[in-house]
């Protein structure tokens, strides 16, 4: 029989591809916080004291195994001067891009985390959070691969055009940004962070082919991740990774973000307990599934990618949506408790009823 | 199939510009303008599209090669050329939220397809449906990536419908992607997975109105 687990050593021991007392959940409610303190987005992300608050609160509330000092992506380029775009039901948007000529790139510099008030907010709630569990919960921290910061620093457009027409101007800009990012994630580390999410979604099959990616951001993953003092969990916000699993592996990562539109067997199969794999629930789906249909897609993510440890259950963007209901949120957290408890022999009687 | 569609669409996904500009030109060395936009750009961008939704294409190769393809066809059937297709009044729109390349992408595809378009941009709610009555658009291409900007396209078709407009409305975008009935449930009248989905619904759409 297995041993109860904190949460902490739930995590460490499916990292080590070993089963813990049960599947760890990870429920990634960053903009959920603001519901549980009657905020607003805007009025919530505005003090670190709300966002540690609501996270704890969270944390009680469904019982899962992290707690997520994630805010938004565009604080990061707030940083850089950019600004950021509130709405009452939808995540922080990043607003008009810093970069709007190519010849900028030649003479940018990375900011100062110091002098950045939003970053500051964050690495308070990471040292809040960190008092408050100790060593007991994994804290999350978040950083915007240096690969996928330029959607937000100048469109998505001008910058798939650099990537292909300006070799030289991109190796600028990721080595600008590779100091950025390098930098945040360290910083957030020693505030307290367990760990830090390298959102990563350019790198991909969905956004760029493999061979691009072997050229560009698995190489730009390598140099910032040997940099970062910590463990690393790429995500891919949703994106296709099946084709790449191993050259994800590759760059030292622990964990994996994984698509809805992947089977997680295979990608499980394909991870050959090099690395861990985070998903694959369908955020988008999940706003409008009863607490018998979230039962049933925990039970088939479980299913097939469960056994033998390297598997953290979550949804597959990184962000569960401000729409999803509460229920579906408690159905998850429940059926992960009943469901993920190891050994998980009902695999051996369990039909996909979804085939 | 015709022996150009293959080399042509093979070009494209290199993002070899030359080497789709050459069999671009040798098709028009034996068709007009629009036979080859018809009969080689069209089935070549619907053969990468099919690719895109299988997972063998990239984002990054569909936006490139419809750029070289928009390019292309600009040069040999510019905007006011009598031969683009006379096609119901039709519009582009970003909702709501300020994601743009999927948008981009549709655009260029359309227009390397023969298509005019007005490109509305992005606009919320209230904007959109006050331009597409003014404009007295019959075809509506709406494209999101968030959900909650998904989620208000049924306030546009709503809306619309309300006001009595015969408007058809296609959406695209990662929440339609995601959830295969969310299309239905926020009242449009298509969806479509890839750029080249897009113009085949037009397509559909502009034979069913004449």
């Amino acid at each position: 029989m297995t041993v109860a687990m904190n949460a902490m050593q739930r995590l460490l021991t499916t990292l080590g591809h070993q089963e813990p007392d049960r599947v760890p959940l990870f429920l990634l409610t960053n903009l959920q916080g603001a519901k549980e303190l009657g905020l607003s987005i805007e009025a919530y992300f505005s003090q670190a004291e709300n966002v540690i608050e609501g996270q704890v609160r969270l944390l009680k509330k469904y019982g899962a195994d992290s707690l997520y000092a994630f805010y938004y992506a565009a604080i990061e380029v707030e940083a850089w001067g950019g600004r950021t775009l509130f709405q009452p039901d939808c995540p922080p948007l990043c607003g008009a891009p810093i970069i709007t000529r190519p010849e900028q790139i030649d003479t940018l510099q990375p900011p100062n985390i110091a002098e950045a008030s939003g970053l500051q907010r964050v690495l308070k709630t990471i040292r809040g959070l960190k008092e408050r569990v100790g060593d007991t919960v994994p804290v999350v921290g978040v950083a915007i691969s240096p690969f996928s910061l330029p959607v937000m620093q100048m469109g998505f457009d001008r910058y798939i055009e650099l990537i292909y027409e300006q070799p030289a101007r991109f190796e600028r800009l990721m080595q600008v940004n590779t100091e950025f990012t390098v930098a945040w994630a360290n910083a957030q580390l020693a505030a307290g962070a367990t760990a830090i999410c390298y959102f990563d979604p350019v790198s991909s099959t969905t956004i760029i082919p493999r061979e691009l990616y072997l050229k560009t951001g698995q190489r730009v993953a390598k140099q910032a991740f040997s940099q970062i003092k910590g463990a690393t969990a790429i995500h891919l916000a949703s994106g296709r990774g099946l084709p790449i699993i191993s050259d994800l592996a590759d760059t030292g990562t622990a964990v994996i973000g994984v698509s809805a539109l992947e089977d997680l067997a295979a990608l499980k199969a394909a991870a050959n307990k090099r690395v861990s794999l985070l998903g694959n629930l369908n955020g988008v789906e999940m706003r409008r599934w009863t607490p018998l249909q979230a039962e049933a897609e925990v039970k088939r993510a479980i299913a097939k990618a469960g056994r033998g440890g390297g598997f953290i259950l979550g949804d597959n963007h990184g962000e569960i949506p401000w729409q999803v209901p509460e229920e579906v949120l408690f159905a998850i957290s429940d059926a992960a408790r009943r469901w993920g408890r190891y050994p998980l022999d009902w695999i051996d009687t369990w039909q996909d009823e979804s085939v | 199939m015709n022996a150009w569609i293959n080399p042509f669409a093979d070009a494209l996904e290199k993002l070899d510009r030359i080497g789709a500009e050459r069999v671009f030109n040798q098709a028009l060395s034996q068709l007009t303008p629009i036979q080859t936009i018809e009969n080689v750009v069209v089935p070549a961008l619907d053969r990468i599209g099919l690719a895109w939704e299988q997972g063998d294409v990239a984002l990054s190769q569909i936006y490139m090669s419809g750029r070289i393809c928009e390019e292309l066809v600009d040069r040999v059937l510019p905007p006011s050329d009598p031969d683009r297709k006379h096609q119901p009044r039709s519009a582009i729109v970003v909702l709501s939220d300020y994601h743009m390349l999927g948008k981009r992408i549709v655009y260029s595809v359309m227009r390397a397809s023969g298509f005019e378009l007005f490109d509305y941009g992005r606009m919320d709610v209230d904007q959109l449906v006050e331009r597409a009555l003014a404009d007295k658009i019959r075809v509506l291409l709406i494209s999101v990536l968030m959900l909650p900007s998904a989620l208000k396209v049924g306030e546009v078709c709503a809306r619309l419908k309300a006001a009595g407009a015969p408007v058809k409305v296609a959406v695209g975008g990662a929440p339609f992607l995601f959830d295969a009935k969310l299309w239905q449930e926020v009242g449009a009248d298509a969806m479509g997975a890839s750029a080249a989905d897009a113009v085949a619904i037009v397509q559909r759409w502009m034979e069913e109105m004449q």
